[in-house]
């Protein structure tokens, strides 16, 4: 009972100072600071519902005895991330953007396959395509190259219709007059057509990022070897060892973030100039 | 409709590079029957078993074909080898988690548009949520909850749910303030109260991106009762069938019930397409 009113307590606590900082002008410090506060006091109500109800460690471990397990198990961690997200997730993503980035500059050639290829991609990024991975794990066996085929057949179409609608973006008049400064196919893609086509292609690859680790981990469901963080979170699940299981769910949640991040500061980087980055 | 004949010149081009696909990776199989058999094969025989094998590496397109007329119209949709009947149970969970997730969603945008600690503290944490790949622990959570007593639609549900809510937080949030300044001050020269302003300007303004949200919510909630089927230990459902058929070698079987799939989300979505044509019509919104 002690445990449930001090997480009410800490949480009630953790609010006031929310509500407090909110109310000041928003200032780099504090659209920091509150987010932070607030999962600090997520972290406490579990912490001390689990305690307070006395919930069983199979059901849902505590926080504290989570970190602890990830303290622990460093070393079976860094080898199911290498397995999953270096050799499944990173090479797959790297193939699919480059397919698709070589798919979408031929499809936007043709004006033909860009309207018949868009509304197909469009119904195809909306396609329950993770189904694809017991076809994929049964054609290129257990070990990472299925994962990675899984990773390019999920980030395919959605990469591609951003791609293809960012090389549309350009309007007449900026390709007009790149042609008055008798600047040919490829000098108007790199100059004018794929700088202007970067906002877009970034949205692709920030959708990709998640669903590039999804897709690594879920095909490892249907067969893999005795590594990688899909493998173990399956198998732990059997032996109701849900520690392990949650301390790999903080990997991939930290993978996943620290991707996504790397991603959209590239994107600052490279599209500085775009009214979304300036506000 | 201008769109008619380049998109299905396209789906014809994927067609016929399946039947392609098919020949090229079924061939080493009939190559090694033909030669335990002791016969030479001809290339129009070769060609005929690759569209023909009972366990194709890729099954043609008239096979799958086949098998979904078989297991749809010619059997009882009681059976448990019914196509129908396992659609119906990808199906119920699917829409209980949408609208689970839509509710919620909703809930959560309300919140944040007219709280502003909610806006700081919760709307970080929603996008981080996605970081965390759940379909990855679906697993943890059908095991977990049918530990405590909860079985059948709802740990699905859960998962579709946890898939859907997040396009519609981010799009009714974009939405709920998609009214410009000038909007809300007349709305203050009436004197219309949060509560006015909210149904009569705020909510009706957000429909577009409501409907755009739904149908991308529609979508993650299937691939979300799909992967919580998986493991169930393959009872029933589209993920089920996928499963059993991966555990089996049925390669047929689990192209059938991935096309099924995909036509279960493509009917959806367009569902959800044709009420927001008819509900823009009648607000008078319709681009």
């Amino acid at each position: 009972m002690s445990w449930l009113i001090a997480g009410a307590l800490l949480w009630a606590l953790g609010w006031y100072v929310n509500v407090r900082l909110a109310s000041l002008p928003k200032s780099r410090l504090t659209s920091l600071l509150v987010p932070i506060i607030f999962g600090v006091t997520l972290i406490i109500i579990w912490e001390s519902v689990v305690r307070g109800f006395e919930i069983q460690q199979v059901l849902l471990p505590a926080p504290s005895v989570i970190a602890a397990r990830f303290a622990t198990s460093t070393s079976i961690l860094w080898q199911d991330w290498v397995q999953t997200v270096l050799k499944g997730m990173m090479s797959g993503y790297i193939i699919g953007c480059l397919a698709a980035f070589a798919t979408a500059l031929a499809v936007d050639r043709f004006a033909f396959l860009q309207r018949g290829l868009l509304p197909v991609g469009n119904f195809a990024a909306a396609l329950p395509i993770i189904g694809m991975a017991p076809i994929l794990v049964m054609w290129f066996g257990f070990d990472w190259q299925s994962k990675a085929a899984v990773v390019v057949v999920m980030i395919f179409f959605p990469i591609l219709v951003n791609t293809v609608q960012g090389l549309a973006a350009s309007d007449a008049m900026q390709r007009d007059l790149m042609r008055t400064y008798a600047a040919g196919y490829w000098k108007t893609l790199f100059k004018l057509r794929l700088p202007m086509a970067l906002p877009l292609i970034f949205n692709g690859l920030k959708i990709a990022t998640t669903l590039a680790l999804i897709g690594a981990i879920v095909a490892e469901f249907f067969g893999s070897p005795i590594r990688g963080m899909g493998f173990r979170i399956s198998t732990s699940v059997g032996q109701l060892a849900l520690d392990l299981v949650w301390a790999e769910i903080v990997v991939a949640a930290i993978t996943g973030s620290l991707f996504y991040g790397a991603v959209a500061l590239l994107e600052r980087k490279c599209t500085f100039w775009h009214p979304s980055q300036r506000s | 409709m201008r769109n008619l004949l380049p998109v299905l010149t396209v789906v014809a081009a994927l067609i016929v590079l399946w039947y392609g696909a098919a020949v090229w990776l079924n061939t080493p199989w009939a190559y090694d029957k033909a030669q335990r058999a002791g016969v030479e094969l001809s290339t129009t025989e070769l060609i005929k078993d690759t569209w023909s094998q009972k366990k194709p590496k890729l099954p043609a397109p008239h096979q799958v074909t086949r098998e979904i007329w078989k297991t749809t119209v010619e059997k009882k949709i009681t059976s448990k080898r019914s196509l129908i009947y396992h659609s119906w149970v990808t199906l119920s969970a699917t829409l209980l988690g949408f609208a689970l997730g839509t509710v919620l969603g909703i809930a959560l945008a309300v919140g944040i548009v007219f709280n502003r600690t909610m806006d700081m503290s919760v709307m970080p944490w929603v996008i981080t949520s996605q970081t965390i790949p759940i379909l990855a622990i679906a697993p943890m959570i059908i095991v977990v909850l049918n530990a405590v007593g909860i079985q059948g639609l709802l740990p699905k549900a859960i998962i579709s749910m946890y898939l859907s809510f997040f396009p519609v937080v981010v799009g009714m949030v974009k939405g709920l303030r998609s009214p410009d300044h000038m909007q809300l001050d007349q709305m203050r020269t009436w004197h219309a109260s949060a509560a006015q302003t909210f149904w009569r300007l705020r909510l009706p303004s957000s429909m577009p991106y409501l409907f755009t949200s739904l149908k991308i919510a529609m979508a993650a909630a299937i691939v979300g009762a799909i992967v919580g089927e998986l493991p169930t230990g393959a009872v029933a459902g589209l993920g089920a069938r996928l499963l059993a058929g991966s555990y089996y070698g049925q390669t047929i079987q689990i192209w059938s019930a991935l096309l099924v799939a995909a036509a279960l989300a493509a009917t959806l979505v367009a569902i959800i397409g044709l009420i927001q044509r008819i509900v823009l019509n009648r607000m008078g919104m319709a681009q």
